[in-house]
Order: C-alpha cells, then sequence, then structure tokens
C-alpha cells in the first residue's frame, strides 16, 4: 500500500496576546490507501490542530512554520483559495464532534446533502433530490425519503452525526478526517457511528484519520496508532503493538487510565502533572516535566527517535 | 471582583480604548457648566440685544447670537443644568423605582410578579416616544411632567434588569444562608442581595443617560415641557431651525452639538463602564 | 399556520394593557378630565356639557365600557382644533407617516446589513473600524438634528434638495389622485413620472434622517449576529465541505444572523414611529407625528388620545409581522412557539 497522506516536521504557532503558543512541532505521519489510523492524546496535546491544519480550516491566528502536508500527490499546504475550496468536501472531508450544532440549523438536512453535491458534482438539479436520498440511505438512514425533510432539531444526536457522515461522504472523499466524531453520543450509538465509518473506509479504500481522546475507541478501530502530547508526536505503532507492548511512558499511562470492562472509575489512574506551558521554553522531550523516569540526558538536545521495529518508533531516549 | 482586578480592568478599559477618557474629561466639562454655568457663562442668557441680532460667531459672540440678540454660547454653557438635570432625575428615578418594582416581582414572584410585568409589558407596548407626549398632554406640560414622562418610558428595562438578577439570585447559596439565618424577607433582599445587582445596573444606567437626553431633548424640541425664554438645547434648536433656509447656521448648530457630544460621551463612558465590569461581553 | 394564531392571540393582553393605559391616561388623572376634553377655550357650561356627552360624571368602570364601545366603533371624539373625527384626520394624514417611516427603514437596512455583514467579515479590518464609529455616532445623533443639519448642507449649502416644507411642492405640482396616500406610490399608479419624482425628492431627506437613528442598532446586532454564525460549528462545517465562499456567507451565514437581526426590530420601530414625530417637525410633513405635535400643544385631547392609541396599536401590528416573518426564517420558531 502506498502512503496516501503524508504529514512531515508540520510545526505551527498560534499568535496570542499573551505570547506564541508553539501548537505542534515536528509533527509527522503517514496515512495509506484504506487505512483506518487514529491520532490520541489528551485535549491539548495538539491533535485536532493538526486535522484542522490538514483541511485548511485553522484558526486566523495560527501560522504554519514549517514542514509539508501532501495528500495524494498535492501539496496541500501550497493549495490555496478555489483549489483547496475544490477539494475539501470532494477528496477530504471532516466530520466533527457535537454533530447537533455542526448542521445548519435552520436548512432541511437533505437540503445541506444537495449543496455538497451541487458544489462537487455534475449532477443535473433534477437528480439532485435522489442523490441526497441516496446519500442519506448509504449511512442506514431509515425512511430516508422522510428524514430529507428533517431540521437537525428535529433528529436525535446519533441520526445528526449520520447525516453529517452522509455529508462528508456524499462525493466519495479519499480522506476522511473524524474528530472525535463520538463524543457526547450514547453508547450504543457510539458503536453504530465508529462500525459506519469503519465500514465506509473499508468500501470506498478511503484513508482515514481518527482524531480521539480514547484509546479504548482507537484500540478497536484502528489499523495504526499515533500518539500525541503536547505537539509532538511521541510514539507511533500497528495497534496491536502499541496495546501490547507500548514503549512511551505517556502511552503507558493512557492505556492505565483506559477504562476496560473490569475496571471502575476508582481504579481508573489518571495521568499526573499538567501538560506543560506551550509558551515557555520547553525542553526537547515536552513530557519529561511529568515523566517518572526521567534522566539527566532527557534535557539535552536533539530528542531522537528510536526505531524499536520498522513500523514501531518512539520518541524517548530510554524506551520502555 | 476583587479590587485589583477592578483596578486592572480600569487600566486595560482606558487603555485599550481611549475614548473612554475622554468621554470622562468631556462629562467632566459638561459637570462644571451644569454646576456653575451661571459664573462661567460671558453673558447673561436672558438678556436680549436689539443691536445685534443673529450675529454670527466672532470674539465677542464665540458662537454667535439668536434671534433676539441673546449670546449662544451662554444660553449653551447655561442650559446644562436643565438638560442634564432632566436627563438624570429620569435616570435616577426609573433606577430606584424600577429597582423596587423589579426586586420586588424577581424576589415575591407569583402575582406581585405577573402584575408587575404585564405593567412593564404595557408600557413596551407603545412606541416610547409617543408614550411620553402621551404622558406629557395628560399630566400636563411642563418640565416635573417630561421628567416624569421619561421615567416612566425607561422604567421597564430597569424593572426586568433587576428582576432578572434579582430572580437568579435569590436562591443561591449566600441568599438562602442567610434566609436561614434567620433574616426578614426584606433584609435578604436589601442586605444580602440588592448590592450584589447594583454594580450591572449602574452600567445600564450610564448607557440610558444618552437616551433619556435624547428624549427629554426631543420632548422640548416640539415644544413640550420647557417653555421660551428658558435656555434648554432642544428648543434652542428648535428655533434656530427658523434660520436655516437664511443660511444663519449657528443659531442650531451650537446647542445641537452640545446635545451630540453629552450624548455621545454618555454613551461612551457607558460602552467603557460595561467594559470594565465584564469585559467578556465587549462588541 | 397554528403558530400564527397563537401569536395573534398573544397580542389580545397587549392591546387590552394599551387601552387601559390610554383610558387612565385620559380618565383617571388629577385634575378634570372634562376640561381636558373641552380645551383650552371652555367656560364652565361647555365643560359641564363636555362631562355629560363624555359621561365623565359616571364611576370609572362605566366610563371604561363607554370608551371600549366607543372605540370599537371606531369613535375617538372630535378634534378641537379641525372640528374633524379624529379618526378621519388620523386615517387622512397615517399614508405620509407611514411613506416617510417605510422609506426610512428601507433606507437604514439597505445601509445597516450590509455595513454589519462586511465589519464581521473583515473584522478589525478598515470597513469594521468604519462601522463601529458610524454605529457611535449614529447613535448620539438627535434625529431633529441630523435633518437640520442635512437641510442645511444639502438646501441651503448645496442647494441639491428641495425646500424642506412638507411631501410636495404644490405650487409646481399637483398632488397624485389618491389611492394609497402615499404620494410616491400614488403617482406611480397616475404614471405621473415627474410627480413621482418631485415627491420622492421630498423624500430623501427626512427618510435618511430618520433611518440614521435607527441604523445604528440594526448594524450592531448584524454584526455581533454575523460574528456569532461565521463563528458556529455549522459554518466550520460549511467551510469544511468546500461550498463556495458565497454560499458559507448567506446560505449559512446570514440566514442563520437574521433572527436574532429581527429580534431588534421591535426596537427599532420604536425608534421609527416615535423619531417620526420629531421628524415631519423638521420637514414639515403632513403625517399623523405633526398633527399630534400641534394637537399636544394646542391641549386638543382627543386627538392627542387618538393618536397615542393608532400608534401603539400599529407597534403591536408591525412586532408581529416581524414575529410572524422570524418563523418563515426559522422552523425552530414554529415548533416551540
Amino acid at each position: 500500500m502506498t502512503d496516501h497522506l503524508t504529514i512531515k516536521d508540520l510545526g505551527l504557532e498560534f499568535r496570542t496576546r499573551h505570547g506564541v503558543v508553539r501548537a505542534l512541532e515536528d509533527v509527522s505521519l503517514t496515512v495509506k490507501r484504506g487505512e483506518i489510523v487514529g491520532v490520541v492524546g489528551e485535549s491539548g496535546s495538539g491533535k485536532s490542530v493538526m486535522a484542522y491544519s490538514v483541511m485548511g480550516l485553522s484558526d486566523a491566528a495560527a501560522e504554519i512554520k514549517r514542514g509539508s502536508i501532501v495528500l495524494g500527490g498535492m501539496d496541500l499546504l501550497a493549495t490555496k483559495g478555489e483549489a483547496l475550496r475544490a477539494i475539501r468536501g470532494r477528496e477530504m472531508a471532516m466530520i466533527f464532534q457535537s454533530p447537533r450544532t455542526a448542521l445548519n440549523p435552520i436548512r432541511k438536512v437533505g437540503r445541506q446533502i444537495e449543496d455538497v453535491l451541487m458544489e462537487h458534482e455534475a449532477i443535473p438539479r433534477r437528480d439532485l433530490r435522489k442523490a441526497a436520498i441516496a446519500a442519506l440511505e448509504r449511512v442506514r438512514i431509515p425512511d430516508p425519503e422522510r428524514r430529507y425533510d428533517a431540521y437537525p432539531f428535529e433528529l436525535s444526536g446519533g441520526m445528526c452525526q449520520r447525516v453529517m457522515i452522509a455529508i462528508a461522504l456524499a462525493c466519495s472523499p479519499s480522506l476522511l478526517i473524524a474528530d472525535e466524531p463520538t463524543t457526547g453520543l450514547d453508547v450504543t450509538t457510539q458503536a453504530v457511528i465508529m462500525d459506519l465509518i469503519r465500514d465506509k473506509s473499508r468500501d470506498g479504500r478511503m484513508s482515514t484519520l481518527l482524531i480521539t481522546h480514547d484509546l479504548g475507541l482507537a484500540g478497536e478501530y484502528c489499523d495504526r496508532i499515533v500518539v500525541m502530547h503536547a505537539g509532538h508526536v511521541v510514539e507511533v505503532a500497528p495497534t496491536e503493538v502499541l496495546l501490547s507492548r507500548p514503549a512511551h511512558p505517556y502511552t503507558l499511562q493512557l492505556l492505565a487510565a483506559t477504562p476496560t470492562p473490569t475496571s471502575t472509575l476508582d481504579t481508573l489512574p489518571s495521568i499526573g502533572g499538567q501538560l506543560p506551558d506551550l509558551r515557555r521554553d520547553l525542553p526537547p522531550c515536552r513530557f519529561s516535566e511529568r515523566c517518572a523516569r526521567k534522566l539527566p540526558q532527557c534535557d539535552v538536545p536533539p530528542l531522537p527517535w528510536t526505531t524499536l521495529s520498522p513500523d514501531h518508533i518512539v520518541r524517548c531516549r530510554v524506551p520502555l | 471582583m476583587s479590587f485589583t482586578t477592578l483596578a486592572r480592568n480600569t487600566g486595560h478599559a482606558f487603555g485599550e480604548n481611549p475614548l473612554t477618557l475622554v468621554a470622562v474629561v468631556i462629562l467632566a466639562l459638561l459637570l462644571v457648566c451644569a454646576l456653575f454655568g451661571g459664573w462661567i457663562a460671558p453673558y447673561d442668557p436672558l438678556t436680549t440685544d436689539a443691536t445685534a441680532k443673529l450675529a454670527p460667531p466672532s470674539l465677542d459672540h464665540w458662537f454667535g447670537t439668536d434671534a433676539l440678540g441673546r449670546d449662544i454660547l451662554s444660553r449653551v454653557i447655561v442650559a446644562t443644568r436643565l438638560d442634564l438635570g432632566m436627563a438624570f432625575s429620569a435616570v435616577a428615578l426609573s433606577f430606584g423605582v424600577g429597582l423596587a418594582l423589579g426586586s420586588a416581582a424577581g424576589y415575591l414572584g407569583g402575582w406581585t410578579d405577573r402584575i408587575i410585568g404585564r405593567l412593564m409589558d404595557t408600557i413596551m407596548a407603545f412606541p416610547l416616544f409617543v408614550l411620553a407626549m402621551g404622558i406629557v398632554a395628560a399630566l400636563g406640560n411642563n418640565v416635573a411632567n417630561i421628567i416624569i414622562a421619561t421615567m416612566i418610558i425607561n422604567l421597564p428595562f430597569y424593572c426586568r434588569f433587576a428582576r432578572a438578577e434579582v430572580n437568579v439570585r435569590r436562591d443561591l447559596g449566600y441568599a438562602e444562608a442567610a434566609r436561614m439565618g434567620g433574616n426578614r424577607t426584606l433584609t435578604v433582599l436589601v442586605v444580602h442581595i440588592i448590592p450584589n445587582i447594583l454594580p450591572p445596573m449602574m452600567v445600564q444606567a450610564s448607557l440610558n443617560m444618552g437616551w433619556a437626553i435624547l428624549n427629554a431633548a426631543g420632548l422640548s424640541f416640539i415644544g413640550l415641557g420647557v417653555r421660551p425664554p428658558t435656555p434648554e438645547w432642544g428648543i434652542m434648536v428648535s428655533e434656530g431651525a427658523s434660520f436655516i433656509v437664511s443660511g444663519e447656521w449657528w443659531a442650531f448648530v451650537f446647542p445641537g452639538a452640545a446635545l451630540v457630544l453629552a450624548v455621545f460621551s454618555f454613551n461612551l463612558l457607558g460602552d467603557g463602564l460595561r467594559d470594565l465590569l465584564d469585559p467578556r461581553k465587549r462588541v | 399556520m397554528h403558530f400564527i394564531w397563537k401569536r395573534l392571540l398573544a397580542t389580545i393582553p397587549s392591546l387590552f394593557g394599551v387601552v387601559i393605559l390610554t383610558f387612565l391616561l385620559s380618565h383617571a388623572l388629577p385634575g378634570d378630565p372634562a376640561a381636558y376634553f373641552a380645551g383650552p377655550a371652555a367656560n364652565a357650561d361647555s365643560i359641564a356639557e363636555v362631562r355629560q356627552k363624555l359621561g365623565l360624571d359616571r364611576p370609572l368602570i362605566v366610563q371604561f365600557l363607554h370608551y371600549v364601545g366607543d372605540l370599537a366603533r371606531g369613535e375617538l371624539g372630535n378634534s378641537l382644533t379641525t372640528g374633524q373625527p379624529v379618526l378621519k384626520d388620523l386615517v387622512d394624514r397615517l399614508p405620509a407617516s407611514l411613506e416617510l417611516s417605510a422609506f426610512a427603514l428601507l433606507f437604514a437596512i439597505g445601509v445597516a446589513i450590509p455595513m454589519g455583514v462586511l465589519a464581521a467579515i473583515r473584522l478589525n479590518g478598515p470597513a469594521d473600524h468604519a462601522c463601529r464609529a458610524i454605529v457611535t455616532v449614529c447613535a448620539a445623533f438627535p434625529t431633529f438634528f441630523i435633518g437640520l443639519l442635512l437641510v442645511y448642507v444639502f438646501y441651503f449649502l448645496l442647494g441639491m434638495a428641495p425646500e424642506p416644507l412638507g411631501r410636495l411642492n404644490e405650487i409646481l405640482y399637483t398632488a397624485p389622485p389618491r389611492v394609497t396616500g402615499a404620494f410616491t406610490v400614488d403617482a406611480l399608479i397616475a404614471g405621473d413620472m415627474e410627480v413621482f419624482r418631485a415627491s420622492l425628492a421630498q423624500l430623501v431627506l427626512p427618510a435618511i434622517s430618520l433611518g440614521l437613528f435607527a441604523l445604528a442598532p440594526i448594524a450592531r446586532i448584524t454584526r455581533a449576529a454575523m460574528l456569532e454564525s461565521l463563528s458556529s460549528d455549522f459554518v466550520r462545517t460549511a467551510r469544511s465541505s468546500g461550498l463556495p465562499t458565497s454560499k458559507v456567507l448567506f446560505t449559512y451565514a446570514f440566514r442563520n444572523s437574521l433572527l436574532p437581526i429581527s429580534s431588534v426590530m421591535g426596537m427599532v420601530f420604536s425608534f421609527l414611529l416615535g423619531s417620526n414625530v420629531l421628524i415631519e417637525q423638521v420637514f414639515g410633513w403632513q403625517g399623523v407625528g405633526a398633527y399630534a405635535v400641534s394637537a399636544v400643544l394646542a391641549s386638543d385631547y382627543a386627538a392627542v388620545q387618538g393618536f397615542v392609541l393608532m400608534m401603539a396599536i400599529l407597534y403591536i401590528l408591525l412586532n408581529l409581522v416581524v414575529d410572524v416573518l422570524a418563523t418563515l426564517i426559522d422552523p425552530r420558531v414554529r415548533f416551540e412557539g
């Protein structure tokens, strides 16, 4: 399989009133055709910031300082304006958390799907409605003809997320970014939505980037997992390897903090310390201040990647 | 809000928006005019001069003279007290009455709330300036009734604001604790709740001053309340208006400009105070 | 439809409140209402006659029932100054005021909404600063003063505007045959372009003066509402789907801003109907406002009361229309209603 999405050495800063926040530094990852890659980390680890910079939807205060993002041979950072807009929704699509607010509250959901189709597909006007209903059907929405005329407030959260997925998949993109797609949904609905996303990626040979704070969820649905901490990628490994032999102390803590069927809230350990303030000068390893295994050489740059196996790399001097 | 945050916000509000500082300076100037206008004014505002009718601005008469040869600068200065006085009295009355009615409605709820609410809705069902005209017509055409009319049309804003704030705070911890401590209803309301809602209401009041000035001046512009020859900005604009077609602009421009300046400063001050109290609400 | 009925029913308490308040203003105040209604020139006999005629010697509740009965029959009494039934006076003059207010509203909306939208799109840019400055300045200028300034500049200095003396220069032109009562509309109906242009020219300055004051709240809320929609999740979705900028801005962001904008229209109407009085005074516009001012000054009681009542009813109706329009914009209102 070939790499479809390649992010290389991405560095991104936010200019704020209180100084420059170095939100992403040396972030690299790849997603192959048809692969589901999970990006896992606490909130504030930069995983959503990275996802938004792929879509070209970064905040106005964000500035990409270095690195590259390449999708199917196209340099996304060099693609601007109309050209970028033509790719969004057709080649790459994104779904968000809190699906209720992510849909236009005063537009029929069917029309919202039509908006995307109309923009990217050469469908005659009179066939748009049929195509939108077909898109609703593909995400297994019961009674799609009737749902076409529904407004988001008339639908459940899970139903809204299916509509979001229908919008994202309407033009069969080659890359889907799912940013915490199941947050706020109840457990059964979560499974339904994730199954849907997995099935659609497999069917469409679509590369999928699943952004989540939930390592359990990523473990269940992803082929590979990228762990992020404070704007750094700290470990990349195939899912089974990462879950069974985590090499970065942070991954280990994340794993320990992930609920299992037998754990209770009381026995679940939490991750010690806080994310470092990204406005300060930081040590090469941004985890060192929270790390129980910290050694004096951890503060000496540069921090090398350690390759444990061809597809398992970790950014730690003393991996587990 | 602690004192330090208040101090920091003050610095911030002035630094961020130097216009607030300008507003404060202008208002101080207007206040001086209102208090000591009689002494500052270079001429007697009522003395006519048949030899200097509608004289354009000059070194003798900075703002020119009006149709009866009265010095416009002096009249503008002396009028400050009446204009600001009318607006201030009206706002102070709305503040007091609105606070009382609104607190009662918010604290007691039930029928009190419903009746007061309905009364305020009824006032708001009128275009407010029209209602003010109707009130002045009914009560009688004089300055006191201008103030009462302006007070009534402003009342709903204060009343609703106080009601909402009291309603929220009624069941908060500190009020609950005071009640459990055996305090009487009125004590809880006056000692424990109202002091907390005064600061946001003061902001409302300063934002409201400009509007009250416009209303009172509007009423006198159409000939209600203030009678000639009393100097008052609205009526002076109205008197000066007759000479526009012959090009004597100073007779209406200067009193009008005084009005604009006053309203403008109160609006800016209100905005500044709002930022001071809650920097997040900045629009 | 169901919603509209519900909303219509909800205006009944407002109407009732308005009727009670106008009644109290005229009948239950200290002093002798009969003397008010009889006017300043009345003597003891004529006051007694008025008291008899209006039933002012009877208990308040009986008076109120009579008052409501009279209102139901459209009986607002006779004007002391014109000698005509007040209702007829008002109906004759209302179209002139509505024409003025409508043009002012069109002007205010036409300027404020694009300005607010532009300010929000180019946040902190020159358009935004200009918008903020205009809003601040417009909110500080009394309508009557703006009107006079415009007259001075455009009539006296530049000679561009016609003399500010009413709705049409009746020496040069004859008013079009009355259909709606609005000269511009009637001139168009009559196909008389010359009179149309002349009456429109008379209308420009007063409409702008009146509109400028209404402009501030509309521009302010448009900017705020657009900022809110532009930062909303659904606009982010629209962007991530690659929708064209125009569609993101208008179909998604702007349409969602219309509901907050419609919520300030009540305040705007209140401004317009109130300031109308002042502007009619400045421009010699023969509408209900000018009529009411002379009535107040002449202590023509029935006329003032009729005017206040009519404006309140008009205001309630306008708010009703806005609410109904809001349901067309936002499906949620229909259901929550």
